[in-house]
């Protein structure tokens, strides 16, 4: 097995230890698609046009639960000291920890899309396609939540911190997910914004690496 | 300078430190500090508290970068030397306190190229068999030590940067690490260490503080 493999499965195994964090990133997520209509009045029709938005937002708000985790417990307890003098360039085990977030906790999310989707009042026709969206925006969110965890390391208050980083990142992805949405809930193709979206997941695997990993060498200081 | 020669190791290294200045914040530790320790020799690393022992082992290791100075591993990319010949051990053990011990084990050996035989021959001499199903946060400050220290076995690196390797150790098991330590050196190993005890193996001191 390689060094990348030993890395990535620990990760996953970190994930769901200590009380299941990807399922309480899950039930947060049902509770705010749950708490929004709620709190709109309870009528669906006007809730429709934005229910892909508050899909999205929620999505997003989500994804940020567990990443405080993903660097900072690691470097508290000196893991990340042991993964810098490893066999792997630290830029690889950032890009290690960010696919083990998106499959620990985005795909769960991703999963649970579709029933916040028609939650929301979009038709069940589009639940295919939020789960989609979804899995993709969330390689793009846990790329930049890392990048985001990277850069908070060692700061007090960290988990606000990375909230404060991060949201401001994830608005392309929220825009285009919501907008593949309403593309398809008005007849029209969702190719276009589902390519910007990936896009975006392609510019942040690009920057996350490199930018991560200098983050974390600097913490490590 | 140059010096490396194959040795049970595979490869015996320098370590030159050479004008090395290193502050932290707005305090300087130590200015124009230079020293060598080559292969079969354990270098002591002593001084008051906040001299900068951990800190300079932390520069060796390529985690703080010097104001001025350079450290070099005789003619090897000192990237490819910290992340293939060289071991840290500092005072976070990078181990996980919810984890059972063998995971613990088994991830540090193996992610630092261990394989089996090596996990079993570490846990072995370090007696860890009877603390493997245990969680990390139930060892106690010793057992963890040893837990850490299991890497150093099941993976031979020649350089050996520790701080404080022997602190939470009781009189046996510092001699047991004593005896691991020597056999690493007359192997061809290096070691250097920050301490305030004085080594079980035989050893050169030198006093950062002096350096300053």
């Amino acid at each position: 097995m390689t060094a990348l493999m030993i890395l990535w499965r620990r990760e996953l195994s970190l994930a769901w230890a200590g009380g299941g964090g990807p399922l309480l990133a899950c039930g947060f997520f049902l509770c705010l698609t749950v708490l929004v209509p709620l709190a709109a009045g309870g009528d669906p029709a006007g809730l429709k046009p934005v229910a892909g938005g508050i899909a999205w937002v929620a999505l997003a708000v989500s994804s940020i639960l567990s990443l405080e985790r993903l660097f900072e417990r690691d470097f508290e307890d000196g893991t990340l000291d042991l993964i810098a003098l490893g066999p792997v360039p630290l830029e690889l085990a950032v890009i290690a920890k960010a696919k083990a977030q998106w499959l620990a906790v985005g795909w769960p999310l991703a999963l649970t899309a579709p029933v916040a989707a028609i939650t929301l009042g979009l038709p069940p026709s589009l639940a295919p396609l939020a789960a989609l969206a979804a899995l993709i925006g969330g390689l793009g969110f846990a790329l930049t939540g890392a990048l985001g965890a990277a850069l908070a390391l060692g700061s007090k208050r960290g988990g606000l911190l990375i909230a404060v980083v991060v949201l401001p990142l994830f608005i392309p992805p929220v825009v285009f997910g919501a907008g593949a949405l309403e593309r398809a809930a008005n007849g029209l193709s969702p190719a276009p914004a589902l390519a910007f979206l990936v896009a975006y997941v392609l510019f942040a695997g690009l920057i996350t690496p490199f930018a991560g990993a200098a983050a974390i060498r600097n913490a490590q200081g | 300078m140059g010096i490396e020669r194959r040795s049970q190791l595979g490869v015996c290294l320098m370590i030159a430190v050479d004008g090395l200045t290193l502050s932290r914040g707005e305090r300087v530790l130590f200015r124009d500090l230079s020293f060598s320790a080559v292969s079969g020799e354990v270098l002591a690393l002593t001084g008051a508290n906040g001299a900068g022992k951990t800190s300079l082992l932390r520069a060796l290791a390529g985690f703080l970068r010097p104001d001025e100075g350079t450290v070099t591993f005789a003619d090897v990319d000192p990237v490819e030397a910290r992340t293939k010949h060289l071991h840290w051990l500092g005072h976070l053990d990078g181990l996980k306190g919810a984890r059972h011990a063998r995971e613990e084990l088994a991830f540090q050996a193996r992610w630092l190229g261990a394989g089996a035989d090596g996990v079993a021959a570490a846990v072995d001499v370090l007696a860890l068999e009877p603390l493997l199903d245990l969680e990390v946060r139930k060892l106690s400050a010793g057992q963890r030590r040893r837990l850490a220290f299991a890497r150093l076995i099941a993976v031979q690196r020649p350089i050996w940067l520790l701080d404080e390797p022997l602190s939470p150790l009781d009189a046996r098991w510092r001699a047991a690490l004593g005896v691991l330590m020597q056999a690493h050196v007359e192997r061809g190993g290096t070691i250097i260490a920050a301490v305030h005890d004085p080594l079980p193996v035989a050893h050169r001191t030198l006093d950062i503080g002096a350096g300053r």
